[in-house]
């Protein structure tokens, strides 16, 4: 087990910077997610700290150890990692136990100490006598398994696991969460989840890394990602917040602020250190709320509406600015059609902080 | 852009970049000697003969008439050869491809047959099949008259059965295209109203220029190069063509007039790689690149035609390939030239005799196994990690590899043949020993020339490995030669198997470099074939013959066995 330590990285291939001082430190045991959509530099964050590639500028430490500088490369064969691969890569040529006593045998380690640990790590994945047979025969979540005992049967101090879940079946995701849940409760092995999904990445992660056209973009637990999202990219990607303008008036000492939006005045939170100005806030689609037109709130008009089964989804904009998408949830029995005029009362936001005179 | 290229070149002082660094060095030796050292020495000579600079063999090959008229030979044969490649091979490869042909597996296998046996096999199959003494012309009553000339001692002769040979190489080549032929495209033209011969000229035809070009180029180079068809057809109608000229010069004369064949190995070399860069031009004047990719195109229902188009298929597979082996096989089969066969007069002595009663054919036997097994052997250990950094660790050196590893094998046999020998003529240096005139000199040269026999199916099968496997074992630690050894030999296997056998047989039924090279003691079967053939012993050559043709069949029957393990297109008889 080890802390990680990424010291403003970049990495260009060619004319595209796919990392972009990236800084991260990842505490000993810790379970963090690197979330973002495909082409953010999570994957070549990955292979950094790997060392499958060679890095441009910063450095990059495992425990305190320094494994990679522009200058100085440990190859990944020295770096003591583990990683689960997104499709397990298993040695097909080998049978279960042969691929997890593989590198074992590498480390120079003997027999009746390798066929126990090889054992030992079949029993940790509930694979017992599984280790014969070949990983063509094995199921999707079998050889998920099988990857991860191979990854934790040399001990590394650090597992790196890549999408691992993103070639599952949607009903095996949510018991292979579950079982890395309990892996690293009962391992306390220090892990980097790299994922694209946030639902996987909340449900896992002590932390998440949110990643953006190479740059990292905020590191915070899963509710405060959720609830306080550092910037508007995090805000519109986490949980599909909505980034509407306001005049934060007055901000108290609890973190809590009066705002009018549009014209109407509004309880939300903030930072302690916001000061009164103009602002933006992220809203969530649980924080609108449709009212009697009669009833105080903001006029509406009511773009599409998703029937989701039991409720519908409703997308639209406010009057006073038609090119701000606004969606909520509103349940059956609703009479709902196209264009019509709604009044929508807003029950909390956040202040995404340093968005003032924006 | 290396990407991880740049590890390899930097060597950051660590043990595991010592081990990248060392291997990659010494493969790129082994190439630079294999491949570029004989070709240069060939060059040095061209620019100064016998080390002095005066150009007098320039001049002197040059102004020869013999040259000229033998190099008009070499073209109109080659450039014929071609066409009637093109036209068999074509129309085979559409058919075949597009239509929904019964049974095509096997007559692929039969049509791909006579390119995998040797040239010069293949030509005295056709010489038994139309002489005057034919065995099977006699059982019908239908053999030119005794005395009469072998029709096939020509030009024509020379041109048809050149053109047999390489057909399967068009076929192969267009085949490999027509396979990437989006089906979108021939459906888009069919639903705008197109019938199917408009399709294949407007739709299909302009989409297979590359192949086709490509394989145009590679079979003129081909037929350009090869020995054993105008040797056994040229040679008795004092028909002579480059690469024969070259043998007859260095056959009557010996190594003193080495600076002047080396000069007309340079003009075949020469013309080669005209033909080559002709097709580079052609191929780049125009985008030929297919934008989309998705199954292959569903084959034209023949309707009421398909039988009639099998049985034309399987009549051109039985006059190229059956009727010339039944011919050879017959012969093989008569007690002695003119001798006509009958159940009575039948007898196995030529095999007898051939196995056992010769010395220098049983010696061939050794050295053409023995030759054969160490280059299947040994071009495998040497490709296996030379494509791991090909196409794993691409950069510009590499690139440059790659590239030279094409060059013995592109080039005609007696080019790389006459390279070697310059370059072993005398004692090697340091070590004084001498590899001219042994069975050495014809292993580096068949290491060199079939190199990228082996290379290529290895990296089709790299192709098809997911790279973080080698990734997944690097993470457990496991260093460059430990990967290879566990990881990445065990995954290429089946594909460096295809290889080897494939450089197996090409070697075994080898004979362009090993005339040129042989001597009393190093004789391969392709040798012995020929001075049977040559020296009037048809009846031993054609029992020599047939056992080269049964072992070759066979080895390739056999990888049909596991041929589902192996990557698409690394067996070229496997469809």
């Amino acid at each position: 087990m080890a802390r990680l330590t990424i010291d403003q990285v970049s990495k260009s291939f060619g004319a595209f910077r796919a990392l972009n001082n990236v800084s991260l430190e990842v505490k000993d045991g810790e379970f963090m997610a690197v979330l973002g959509a495909s082409g953010c530099g999570k994957t070549t964050l990955l292979r950094q700290i790997a060392g499958f590639d060679k890095l441009d500028a910063g450095r990059i430490l495992i425990g305190d150890t320094v494994v990679s500088t522009p200058r100085s490369h440990v190859p990944p064969e020295r770096r003591r990692i583990g990683i689960v691969f997104q499709s397990y890569a298993l040695w097909p040529h080998m049978s279960v136990a042969e691929n997890i006593a593989f590198g074992l045998a590498v480390a120079g380690i003997k027999d009746p100490e390798r066929s126990r640990r090889v054992a030992a790590a079949l029993t940790l994945v509930e694979l017992d006598g599984f280790g014969e047979r070949r990983p063509a025969l094995l199921s999707g979540g079998q050889r998920q398994r099988v990857a991860l005992a191979r990854c934790l049967v040399t001990e590394p101090s650090l597992v790196l696991l890549d999408e691992p879940l993103a070639n599952l079946d949607v009903h095996l995701r949510a018991s292979m969460e579950d079982e890395f849940a309990r892996f690293h409760a009962r391992t306390g092995t220090t892990m980097i989840y790299i994922t694209h999904d946030q639902a996987e990445a909340m449900a896992l992660a002590d932390r998440i890394a949110v990643m953006d056209s190479g740059r990292l973009l905020q590191v915070a637990t899963p509710s405060e990602l959720y609830r306080e999202p550092a910037d508007e990219t995090v805000a519109g990607f986490i949980g599909e917040g909505m980034v509407l303008p306001v005049d934060v008036q007055s901000v108290d000492a609890d973190g809590r602020c009066w705002t009018t939006l549009y014209g109407h005045h509004v309880r939300m939170r903030c930072a302690k250190t916001q000061k009164p100005a103009a602002a933006r806030a992220c809203l969530r689609a649980r924080d609108l709320r449709i009212v009697a037109l009669s009833a105080e709130g903001i006029a509406a008009r009511i773009d599409r509406a998703i029937y989701q089964g039991g409720y519908f989804r409703l997308e639209a904009h406010l009057e006073a600015a038609p090119e701000k998408p606004l969606h909520l949830a509103a349940s059956e029995p609703f009479n709902v059609a196209p264009g019509m005029a709604i009044k929508l009362a807003v029950a909390d936001g956040w202040i995404i902080p340093g968005s003032e005179g924006h | 852009m290396p990407r991880n290229g740049r590890s390899v070149i930097d060597p950051g002082g660590l043990r595991e970049h010592a081990e990248d660094y060392t291997l990659l060095w010494g493969l790129v030796l082994v190439v630079g000697v294999l491949s570029v050292l004989p070709l240069a020495r060939l060059l040095l000579e061209g620019i100064a003969p016998g080390g002095d600079f005066s150009g007098h063999a320039f001049d002197r090959v040059l102004s020869s008439r013999t040259t000229w008229t033998a190099t008009g030979h070499s073209l109109i044969t080659a450039l014929g050869g071609t066409v009637v490649a093109v036209a068999v091979g074509g129309v085979v490869s559409l058919v075949v491809s597009l239509t929904n042909i019964r049974g095509r597996n096997a007559f692929v296998f039969c049509f791909v047959l006579p390119m995998m046996i040797a040239a010069q096999v293949i030509a005295l199959a056709w010489l038994q099949l139309f002489g005057p003494s034919s065995p099977l012309l006699n059982l019908i009553g239908l053999a030119p008259a005794l005395g009469s000339r072998n029709p096939l001692y020509s030009p024509g002769g020379i041109i048809v059965v050149l053109g047999v040979q390489y057909a399967p190489l068009i076929f192969l080549t267009l085949r490999a295209g027509l396979r990437t032929l989006p089906r979108e495209l021939v459906e888009a033209a069919l639903a705008g109203g197109a019938g199917p011969m408009t399709v294949l000229r407007s739709i299909v035809l302009p989409l297979m220029t590359p192949p086709l070009v490509a394989g145009i180029a590679l079979s003129f180079v081909s037929c350009l190069g090869n020995f054993g068809i105008p040797a056994l057809l040229g040679i008795p109608a004092n028909y002579l063509v480059l690469p024969t000229l070259i043998y007859q010069r260095l056959a009557g004369l010996g190594p003193g007039v080495l600076s002047e064949v080396s000069v007309l190995s340079m003009l075949i070399g020469f013309i080669a790689i005209v033909g080559i860069l002709l097709q580079d031009m052609m191929l780049s004047r125009r985008d030929f690149r297919i934008s989309t990719t998705s199954s292959v195109a569903r084959p034209f229902e023949l309707g009421p035609w398909r039988l009639p188009v099998e049985i034309g298929l399987w009549s051109l597979s039985v006059m190229v390939l059956v009727l010339p082996l039944i011919a050879l096989i017959l012969s093989s089969l008569v007690p002695s030239v003119g001798v006509p066969l009958s159940s009575r007069t039948a007898t196995l002595a030529n095999y007898e005799f051939v196995l056992f009663g010769h010395d220098a054919a049983r010696r061939a036997l050794v050295n053409s196994f023995a030759l054969s097994a160490t280059a299947a052997i040994a071009i495998p250990l040497i490709a296996v990690p030379l494509a791991y950094f090909l196409v794993w660790r691409r950069s510009r050196l590499l690139r440059i590899v790659n590239l030279v590893t094409e060059m013995p094998y592109a080039l005609p046999g007696v080019v790389l043949a006459i390279a070697a020998i310059l370059l072993f003529l005398k004692p090697l240096p340091l070590l004084g020993l001498s590899i001219y005139n042994t069975v050495w000199i014809i292993l580096f040269c068949y290491l060199a020339r079939f190199l990228v026999l082996g290379l290529r199916p290895v990296i089709s099968g790299y192709y098809q490995i997911d790279r973080t496997l080698e990734e997944a074992s690097q993470i457990a630690g496991a260093r460059l030669f430990r990967r290879l050894r566990s990881i990445i030999f065990p995954l290429v296997a089946p594909a460096a198997s295809a290889g080897a056998l494939l450089i197996f047989l090409t070697a075994f039924n080898e004979l362009t470099v090993s005339a040129l090279l042989w001597s009393s003691g190093s004789e391969t079967l392709g040798v012995i074939f020929f001075s049977f053939a040559q020296g009037g012993d048809s009846t031993y050559a054609a029992a020599l013959g047939t056992l080269t043709v049964l072992v070759t069949t066979a080895l390739m029957l056999s990888t049909l066995l596991v041929a589902g393990k192996l990557p698409l297109g690394v067996l070229p008889w496997r469809d």
